[in-house]
């Protein structure tokens, strides 16, 4: 079965998100999600059993806020929906839940984002290094990096 | 079972206990793809647990981005997976005039719709034949990369480029498809049909292949949604997910064409979708080109190109899959933030769990199934 956008957004809404309807032909994605870095598993959850896919999980760096952004894209592949569940975590202390029980696509896209921006995803079980080499001791896509 | 005082008698007898042991396939290995390494916990000859261990060619693409224009980065975008550039150079263009809200005129579409296809097929070629080279029969990739031969000139006639093509411009294309081109691919629509079906009698009818493929690797839609798998993966697994369809972007939802979809979940599975891929490929191309309009090739376009503040998302369907571009704009000329959502990548994240228990000749021809660019998976 098919997920609602009304559905989805009842869901997420009572997960103390903060739910935004896009236009998908300025955006790209139907629904943005944003929500409490401790409720990123009780998000995939959500998107997991409205039979969404797992897209991508990524972060921003936002030096300015002094914050940084995880986005975990989903798709689905029986309807047109796009969702994008997004959190904040401090830069100083980057920490958050691994959805990778939910989706074991997500591992892998964890352990990229540990190695570009230094985020660590509690729970993962196997966060070693990926695509930097292993001794690698620095973060690249943080944006005080410096060659 | 480790070798204890009641098992050591059989290991000196010449009954070996039974132990595992660790094979090291690649980075460079002929059996491997690409510089792709998989560490493999065999028992016997039977695998416990592949992990593939990645990040030998990466190259950090992504903070490129961060450091060039917008359409500095353009040409970086052909190099991800370099057999698919076509689609992965439309999809950042893609993004960047969804930001910007730029206006591509019809016939600069048009020509990214053949040009894609062409690239779908030639792309189809290359796995086809590297696939049958892992399976041990030689022939079939002389005929594949011969008929590819024909679509890299006309490509290379296009923009100057064989292989890393960087067509298409923000707003529409590098410059105009000419006659030359447009007949070309009208003679190689042509050329093409009968020689997918001698690639049916010579190469998808014969029995070795078959015994190779069929029930071999077999991987759940279930599967595929936990891991994100995309394209012909999913597709070979009863799913008819296509970008195309489920995200319609350029003039496909103009274009009458089949998604195919097999059900068998195996390694056939996923090879008859893109042998069926490549007939519907040429069946695009033929429409494009009845309808090409003609016009401008490209559209109004600011000289200093800087986005709007915001995120944009664009997904086409490459060869391999979905291949997702997210953008953040800080109103710089330069990206915030540039992430490449890979389909090789997700394909290739399931294979730990999907090879389980699988002996190593089967592992290895799923894996050829699989499709593989390890540039693409890198990054």
């Amino acid at each position: 079965m098919n997920p609602s956008l009304e559905q989805l957004t009842a869901d997420y809404t009572a997960l103390a998100g903060q739910v935004e309807t896009c236009d998908f032909a300025l955006k790209g994605y139907h629904l943005s999600v944003a929500v409490p870095s401790n409720q990123v598993v009780a998000a995939a959850e959500i998107a997991d059993r409205a039979g969404f896919s797992i897209d991508a999980v990524t972060g921003v760096d936002w030096i300015a806020q002094n914050e940084m952004e995880v986005v975990y894209d989903f798709f689905h592949f029986t309807s047109p929906l796009r969702v994008v569940v997004r959190t904040r975590v401090p830069r100083a202390e980057p920490e958050l839940p691994t959805i990778s029980a939910v989706f074991p696509g997500a591992n892998w896209h964890e352990r990229e984002t540990h190695d570009f921006f230094g985020i660590c995803f509690t729970g993962h079980p196997n966060m070693k290094p990926f695509l930097l080499p292993e001794d690698a001791t620095f973060h690249p896509l943080r944006k005080d990096y410096q060659p | 079972m480790n070798v204890t005082k009641e098992t050591l008698h059989l290991a000196t007898a010449g009954d070996a206990p039974q132990e595992t042991f660790v094979l090291n396939l690649g980075p460079q290995h002929p059996a491997a793809h690409g510089v792709l390494r998989v560490l493999m916990t065999m028992d016997g000859e039977w695998i416990q647990r592949a992990e593939p261990i990645i990040g030998y060619i990466h190259r950090m693409h992504e903070k490129m981005g961060e450091n060039r224009t917008w359409a500095k980065f353009l040409p970086n975008t052909s190099r991800i997976d370099y057999l698919s550039a076509m689609h992965y150079t439309h999809a950042f263009v893609g993004a960047v005039e969804r930001a910007a809200k730029i206006e591509v005129p019809l016939r600069a579409e048009y020509a990214r719709v053949i040009t894609s296809e062409l690239n779908r097929i030639s792309s189809h070629m290359v796995w086809w034949g590297a696939l049958l080279l892992d399976l041990g029969g030689f022939t079939p990739i002389l005929y594949a990369f011969d008929d590819r031969e024909k679509i890299l000139d006309l490509l290379e006639a296009l923009c100057g480029a064989r292989l890393t093509y960087c067509y298409y411009r923000f707003g529409g294309l590098y410059n105009d498809v000419d006659d030359a081109f447009l007949k070309g691919t009208r003679d190689f629509v042509k050329h093409m049909q009968p020689r997918l079906k001698m690639y049916r009698d010579l190469v998808t009818d014969n029995i070795i292949l078959r015994k190779r493929l069929e029930e071999i690797g077999p991987i759940s839609a279930e599967l595929c949604r936990k891991y994100g798998a995309t394209g012909p993966v999913i597709r070979g697994s009863g799913v008819a997910y296509d970008v195309r369809r489920a995200e319609p972007y350029s003039v496909y939802p103009k274009l009458d064409f089949k998604i195919p979809v097999y059900h068998e979940c195996d390694s056939m599975a996923r090879y008859m979708v893109r042998m069926d891929e490549m007939e519907q490929s040429l069946r695009i191309i033929d429409q494009a080109l009845d309808q090409i309009p003609a016009g401008p090739f490209i559209g109004k376009v600011p000289r200093v190109l800087k986005l709007p503040v915001g995120e944009t998302c664009y997904a086409v369907e490459a060869a391999r899959g979905r291949f997702m571009v997210r953008i953040v704009s800080d109103g710089k000329e330069i990206p915030y933030r540039v992430k490449l959502r890979t389909p090789s990548f997700s394909n290739l994240s399931l294979y730990e769990e999907a090879s389980r228990g699988m002996i190593l000749p089967d592992a290895l021809a799923m894996m050829g199934s699989l499709d593989l660019v390890i540039p693409d998976i890198d990054r």
